[in-house]
């Protein structure tokens, strides 16, 4: 396809400002010298160049999209609609309080949806992505250590198994990161054991985890952790899996983020804007992210809470993607809330009972809303590893698994189908990974070639990242 | 209501096929005392054409401005028909981070030509895919400049107030110090920046134009900084380099910015993008998602997501950052904008902003009792001393369905003018001005 | 296989050669490259270092791998061979040096081609 700027042609122009007679000098010493390399369209340039783009990118409106803790759920359009109406995308983050009413209150009520979701007591949805909320959760946690004067509380623990942002956000937050290794899948009591003591400032936890395993334990793991004086933090990259049936309140964490682009429905925009809104118990809401929106004589209103760790982000989040969030939970009630994880679970349960008997599933038990398989033996015994078959995927038409991770299953592809896909749909994934298996043990495909029918084939990741060309013009 | 598909008939034969006979059996192994059982204290589903209304009805409890001089971080710009339309096309929208290039080269080159802009308008070598908005992008960029004895960071009070507190959030997380320099007459000042440095000063980080609206000496800013080897980022407003100074041309080495002003809606503050640039030496310190070009198998240019071994999923807790998800589409958004308008309608939005903002300040400072705070030059925004409190101007003004300027104190207002708002609507906002006072 | 007969190996994977007793350059193992895969960048600084600290790492397209000193001493020089043209430690792991240590004071204990071979059998 041909770059903007290999379409743009000397003095095409698609804006056209209103005519203006008014004309101010800026002291040169401020102007810009440096020659604006922008291309230069028409509008029909513009429009065909991006619809050529759109063209060319697969997305959850195209086809059936399994990849693992991403929950590649459909996105209604109802949600793009509302958060489109001017009342939500036209008002200014600085405007009265009194003019912004229903602002407030879409904060307030998906607040109070979340909170129920999750069992805790209380909300803020700045964070604007998953990895900030990791990070601003991780901050109440450093902060109530730091309030009670127990400064030594510089560990945080986490298990192999985890996301990579997991260890990231708490590095950016000055903790130190103790790995500890899972056992049959899930977080060993053992391992757990040895690691506390009263340096500990919390532990992370994904539940259920990476592996698609709920923690059985859990219980038991949040009492440990608090026994030695540490706070439990849940990440929420896989509460759909249990929405209405088990609440992290409950499983004893403290506080959590939540994926409102995950699990909420909200479009990945192809990698954002997501929403990463954090829940807390009533012991750490003081130090959320300020302001906190309040309720007094039936009015709402902004307060700058004193002892908060502050803003992580300007204004008040991703607004836009709260509404799209609240008018998916608002469509689906206590019912559909719980009726979206139950079915996320059998969806992946029911591929993974139809193809365990070609693929090795990575821990054969009952998964959540996604399992893992682990190709290791598959790739032994035909040469074929889990990129092949990712790729062979493409050919049939479907976005591959998750591939190599979790980083603990050594050639890994992760698939969770959730609930908005049909019986119709998973009997033919079900069908095409079954065939795969076979073209690859028959050796009648070479799976190295996939991708044989599309467009663009493998890309050379080598070249790139050994000789970055990361903008038009770069040699 | 849900978004499942299948019939209880379907499910029945699913559940077969998993050796059960109810959906409940599958979550038989979850621990008692962790099991919710019941339906959540929330309402029951209801239908589309409800949940529509109950929406509707909500939003029409915010009020919108049909003409806004407010700005102070978010701009009511005109945004292009063609730009909206084209950044809802399904297959950007719903679709999620590029891991498959094969079948994302549309977004993969989208985002590539996005950092391509950036770098034209910035003047620098290298540009990230997004990260949250401007006020992280800055303390992404403080980040990138930390190193082994030089921790400290140097901030001018003249930023914008929500980014300094959101730089002292990540301040405290990273266990760092922030040393804010003063302001003289609204500007940075020059002598308290030089005495506030050191060999131990990671960056120096200013905006340009700053919080009032003022431009920065951003050059001569630039030379003490880098006298003292520290590094030097400017976050700035990207419309305004249509007409002003680039951060490569003050010598910068991180430029970062919040892209809203390029296409993106007001929406109560987000979701917006921060963009963040560098010189090419920092490139593997940026943080984030980087699009490369390279080619295919088949010996087709084609693009991927590269150098990810600076990235959380790879290098874990030595990561340059923990973001994951970023503002992509915000950013994709902001690219078409940035190709529709070219380099020539840049230079006119930002020119028309500079010109009718001044023609404003002319006319209010023509009213009895009103004067300009800080007579220096200013890109589009100004403060305004007021004879009466900025709150009773604002009252009067909203009765008129004017969104007047942000009061940064009792009696002085922080005005905004765009090339949105035409000269009728900023002859009544004087004309309402004068009224009020009189 | 000339160009081992000096060379001893860490257990973390770099090869060492001596020039002298406190001079001494290193460089990446033939299994350790393989293991890596095509290597893509090489993070890696003149600095003073103690035995088993993290100098640098090296970079394929998605692994990163530290590298540690096997020496205390100082980095002086970095192979602009390596800058340019990572690839020639995937191609000739042992003609491509990574760096040059003088001044070396202190050294981990070292293995001979044959008990490296061995260890990394295990």
């Amino acid at each position: 396809m041909k770059l903007i700027y290999e379409t743009s042609t000397k003095d095409h122009k698609a804006l056209k400002l209103p005519k203006c007679n008014i004309s101010y000098e800026l002291d040169s010493k401020y102007l810009r010298n440096e020659k604006l390399e922008l291309p230069e369209l028409s509008e029909v340039e513009i429009v065909r160049h991006y619809t050529a783009l759109s063209k060319e990118t697969y997305s959850v409106d195209d086809g059936f999209y399994p990849l693992g803790s991403c929950t590649m759920k459909y996105n209604p359009k109802l949600n793009e609609e509302v958060a489109s109406f001017e009342g939500f995308s036209d008002i200014h983050p600085l405007q009265d309080t009194k003019t912004v009413q229903g602002a407030l209150k879409v904060l307030d009520l998906t607040k109070k949806y979340i909170c129920t979701i999750t069992g805790m007591d209380d909300a803020s949805f700045q964070p604007a992505a998953g990895a900030h909320g990791e990070f601003t959760s991780l901050m109440l946690i450093k902060k109530y250590h730091d309030e009670r004067k127990d400064y030594k509380r510089k560990k945080i623990i986490i298990p192999d198994s985890a996301h990579g942002t997991n260890p990231a956000s708490a590095a950016m937050c000055g903790f130190d990161v103790l790995t500890i290794k899972s056992d049959n899948g899930i977080v060993s009591k053992e391992e757990l054991k040895k690691v506390l003591s009263d340096e500990i400032a919390g532990i992370m936890l994904t539940n259920p985890n990476t592996l698609g395993l709920y923690e059985k334990d859990i219980l038991e793991i949040t009492k440990l952790v608090h026994d030695a004086g540490g706070l439990a933090y849940y990440d929420g990259a896989n509460l759909n899996a249990i929405m209405g049936i088990s609440r992290p309140g409950e499983m004893g964490f403290d506080c959590l983020h939540l994926n409102l682009h995950k699990t909420f429905s909200t479009p990945h925009g192809g990698g954002g804007p997501g929403s990463g809104a954090i829940c807390c118990k009533s012991k750490l809401s003081k130090y959320l992210p300020k302001p906190v929106v309040l309720k007094k004589d039936d009015k709402y209103y902004f307060e700058e809470n004193k002892e908060s760790i502050g803003k992580v982000k300007d204004f008040y989040g991703n607004f836009g993607i709260v509404v799209r969030a609240l008018t998916y939970m608002l469509s689906l009630g206590n019912d559909g809330i719980k009726k979206t994880s139950e079915n996320a679970v059998l969806n992946a349960n029911y591929i993974m009972n139809n193809i365990k008997d070609l693929y090795d599933v990575a821990i054969d038990e009952v998964c959540m809303h996604e399992f893992v398989l682990d190709l290791t033996r598959f790739k032994k015994e035909t040469g074929f590893s889990a990129l092949d078959v990712s790729k062979r995927l493409i050919d049939y038409g479907i976005h591959p698994p998750t591939m190599y991770f979790p980083l603990i299953v050594h050639e890994a592809l992760m698939i969770e189908p959730t609930e908005t896909e049909s019986k119709n749909t998973l009997d033919e994934v079900i069908g095409i990974l079954r065939k795969v298996h076979e073209e690859a043990y028959s050796n009648s495909v070479d799976l190295h070639k996939a991708p044989m029918t599309t467009k663009y084939g493998r890309m050379d990741e080598i070249t790139a990242a050994r000789n970055p060309i990361l903008k038009y013009g770069d040699k | 209501m849900s978004y499942v598909v299948n019939t209880n008939k379907e499910i029945l034969e699913m559940l077969e096929a998993c050796g059960v006979n109810d959906i409940s059996k599958l979550f038989n192994h979850l621990p008692e005392g962790a099991k919710y059982e019941g339906l959540l204290d929330l309402d029951e589903g209801k239908s589309e054409l409800e949940v529509y209304n109950f929406m509707k009805k909500i939003s029409k409890e915010n009020k919108v401005y049909p003409t806004i001089f407010r700005g102070a971080g978010a701009y009511k710009h005109y945004i292009p028909s063609a730009v909206k339309n084209l950044s809802s096309l399904s297959n950007f929208v719903t679709s999620y981070t590029p891991y498959q290039p094969e079948i994302s080269q549309g977004l993969l080159q989208g985002l590539f030509e996005y950092q391509s802009m950036i770098c034209n308008i910035t003047g620098m070598d290298v540009s990230n895919a997004s990260v949250y908005d401007g006020a992280t992008a800055a303390c992404e960029a403080m980040n990138m400049t930390l190193i082994k004895n030089k921790e400290k960071v140097i901030v001018s009070k003249s930023i914008k107030p929500s980014t300094m507190e959101v730089m002292k959030t990540y301040a405290y997380a990273y266990g760092i110090e922030i040393i804010e320099v003063e302001i003289k007459d609204g500007l940075t000042d020059k002598e308290d920046l030089a005495l506030k440095l050191s060999d131990k000063s990671a960056c120096f980080y200013v905006e340009q134009p700053n919080y009032f609206g003022l431009l920065e000496d951003t050059k001569e800013l630039g030379n003490i900084v880098h006298n003292t080897g520290s590094k030097y980022i400017i976050g700035c407003n990207p419309i305004s380099l249509g007409l002003i100074s680039t951060p490569n041309e003050s010598g910068a080495d991180i430029a970062v910015g919040e892209g809203q002003s390029l296409g993106l809606p007001l929406s109560f503050g987000g979701p917006y993008y921060g963009f963040i640039a560098s010189k090419k030496e920092l490139m593997r310190r940026l943080p984030g998602r980087i699009v490369g070009q390279t080619t295919d198998n088949k010996g087709q240019r084609g693009f991927v997501l590269t150098l990810q071994t600076r990235e959380q999923h790879i290098r874990r807790e030595k990561a340059s950052s923990s973001i994951c998800s970023n503002q992509s589409l915000c950013a994709l958004r902001s690219a078409m904008y940035m190709g529709y308008v070219g380099p020539k309608g840049l230079n006119e939005i930002a020119k028309r902003c500079f010109d009718l903002a001044h023609y404003t300040k002319d006319e209010i400072v023509k009213i009895d009792g009103f004067s300009l705070k800080y007579n220096k030059e200013f890109f589009h925004e100004f403060v305004i001393k007021t004879p009466i409190e900025v709150s009773k101007i604002n009252e009067y003004l909203d009765k008129n369905d004017i969104l007047g300027g942000l009061e940064i104190s009792d009696k002085e207002m922080l005005v905004c003018v765009t090339e949105a708002n035409s000269i009728e609507d900023i002859n009544k906002f004087v004309s309402l001005l004068k009224e009020v006072t009189l | 296989m000339d160009e081992l007969k000096n060379v001893l190996f860490t257990k973390t994977h770099e090869w060492v050669k001596f020039e002298d007793e406190t001079t001494a350059y290193i460089g990446l193992s033939d299994y350790a490259q393989s293991e890596m895969g095509d290597v893509v960048f090489v993070n890696l600084e003149e600095q003073e270092c103690e035995v088993g600290d993290t100098i640098g790492d090296a970079e394929s397209v998605k692994a990163v791998s530290d590298i540690y000193s096997p020496f205390t001493g100082e980095i002086v020089e970095i192979n602009e061979v390596i800058v340019d043209d990572p690839g020639a430690i995937n191609r000739d792991p042992y003609g491509t040096w990574l760096c040059k240590y003088i001044n070396i004071s202190d050294k981990e204990e070292l293995l001979s081609l044959e008990e490296y071979e061995e260890s990394i059998k295990e």
